[in-house]
């Protein structure tokens, strides 16, 4: 049923579809509005499940992790330094294969301390060896929850699942969300069986010292699992559109006007909806110009990239995130994904933009197009006010 | 694709951590035992078994020769040898 809600809201409501056993989380801006939501609804009785308040995140992320070792549906969610705080278990997590879906509400890293959205946070964990999904909108935000369920609890992944969706910009943002009914989703979603828990009549250990006879096979086992996920991913997207009819072509990347593009540019989440609106505005001009929008961000889906690719002349990359000293994140995947191979873009340059909050405009945007010319630039801020860059005279 | 993920109770006693130990081993002399126990309830590895008189024993698949077994033995019973060889059995 259509309804117009804000994003957190949207978010809980999805949750409490999915059923989970326990939930645990520690309110971060700008998560808070998710967690308030469930908290709520398992107070009031509309959710049988065990809230469990903790002290911190990295207790709230133990919790889930116990809880889904003992075989039961789980879920958290995050932000920015709560993530942080979160970083020894989020490994853990997925070193111990245990399903736990997480929302991470996108929002920038201090110091200096700032609330409001980049990628940061996500980003930086990208190696933890979880799922990450990217939404532009709140609609996909809800549907990669329950895409995220089938996939982590898929006894062929068993890994955990991070939707990323944008601190603000989606989550506090009033959309119309077509609210997947429950019906649908306990067909989509059957109930969780794990494929070994902790259980008191058949006693096991989860997660224990492996010297360095057996740990390189745990690495390798998550490694090749992520690799085959783009494939199930794809499989999973086509069935939730089957159930929910929607139109997911594989979850891995958009194609937006690329097929005949001279310049693409490569971005993830929301902003991908102003560039689209950019890309609408240059095409009416008669520009050729395109948007690849990068969805699963891990594991990297580097020959959809290739393919969507492979005969655009210019491509420029905008991340909202940077790795500080290189290559902008995703920036660095693009240029791996056409290395070595005959054909591909003369040209990724490489932009940064929107970070701490800053708005990428439609200005921005043209700003981007503008830049990306022959000569190629790697990690090229954009909307920069060089007036705050003067040296502090006031000492 | 999985790797190692779980271990059921005892199976860790499949990992024989006495090849951790490098220098030296506790050897019973089996002269003056007066069965008190004190090495059997000192062992930081529970390694040590034995009930009667001059019948006490570590078992090497464990023991890590810490010494402390020699070093409370109120009758000097138990020797320290140097390690022959980075043994596994008894």
């Amino acid at each position: 049923m259509k309804e117009f809600i804000e994003g957190s809201h949207a978010i809980a409501q999805i949750i409490k579809a999915c059923q989970p056993g326990v939930i645990s989380a520690y309110p971060i801006t700008p998560q808070t509005h998710i967690v308030e939501d469930l908290a709520q609804l398992v107070a009031n009785g509309e959710l049988k499940a065990q809230f469990v308040n903790v002290e911190s995140e990295h207790s709230a992320a133990s919790v889930v992790l116990g809880g889904s070792a003992t075989g039961v549906r789980v879920y958290t969610a995050t932000s920015s330094q709560g993530l942080f705080y979160m970083q020894e278990v989020v490994f853990n997590i997925a070193g111990m294969r245990l399903p736990v879906v997480m929302t991470c509400a996108n929002r920038a890293i201090s110091a200096p301390i700032n609330i409001w959205n980049d990628q940061q946070d996500s980003i930086s964990l990208r190696d933890a060896g979880w799922v990450q999904i990217y939404a532009e909108d709140n609609q996909e935000a809800v549907d990669f929850h329950l895409i995220a369920y089938r996939l982590a609890e898929d006894k062929r992944v068993m890994l955990p699942v991070m939707v990323c969706m944008d601190g603000f910009i989606l989550t506090h943002g009033m959309e119309t969300v077509d609210m997947p009914e429950q019906e649908k989703v306990n067909k989509f979603l059957p109930n969780y069986k794990p494929l070994y828990k902790l259980d008191p009549a058949e006693p096991t250990s989860m997660g224990l010292l492996a010297d360095p006879d057996y740990y390189m096979e745990t690495r390798f086992a998550i490694q090749e699992t992520l690799k085959a996920s783009l494939g199930y991913l794809s499989e999973i997207s086509q069935e939730f559109n089957t159930v929910f009819g929607r139109n997911y072509k594989d979850l891995l990347v958009e194609e937006y006007q690329t097929k005949d593009a001279d310049k693409v540019i490569v971005a993830m989440g929301s902003v991908c909806g102003t560039i689209k609106e950019a890309v609408d505005q240059q095409r009416a001009k008669g520009k050729k110009v395109g948007l690849l929008r990068v969805i699963t961000f891990r594991p990297f889906p580097y020959a959809r990239v290739y393919e969507a690719l492979k005969d655009v002349p210019r491509v420029a990359v905008l991340d909202k995130a940077v790795s500080l000293g290189a290559y902008a994140p995703i920036a660095v995947e693009m240029k791996a994904a056409f290395y070595g191979k005959k054909k591909g873009p003369k040209v990724i340059s490489s932009f940064v933009g929107g970070l701490g909050g800053r708005d990428i405009t439609l200005e921005s945007i043209d700003e981007v197009f503008r830049r990306l010319t022959a000569k190629e630039v790697n990690s090229d801020f954009i909307d920069l006010k060089p007036e705050l860059l003067k040296e502090d005279t006031r000492r | 694709m999985f790797g190692p993920l779980t271990v059921k109770p005892a199976e860790s006693k499949g990992d024989k951590t006495g090849s951790w130990r490098t220098q030296v081993r506790p050897h019973y002399l089996h002269k003056d035992c007066i069965a008190c126990r004190m090495c059997l309830i000192i062992c930081p590895e529970g390694c040590v078994h034995g009930k009667e008189k001059n019948a006490f024993w570590a078992d090497y698949n464990f023991c890590k020769g810490c010494g402390v077994c020699a070093d409370i033995c109120p009758k000097k019973d138990i020797a320290m040898v140097v390690e022959e060889s980075k043994g596994e059995d008894k």
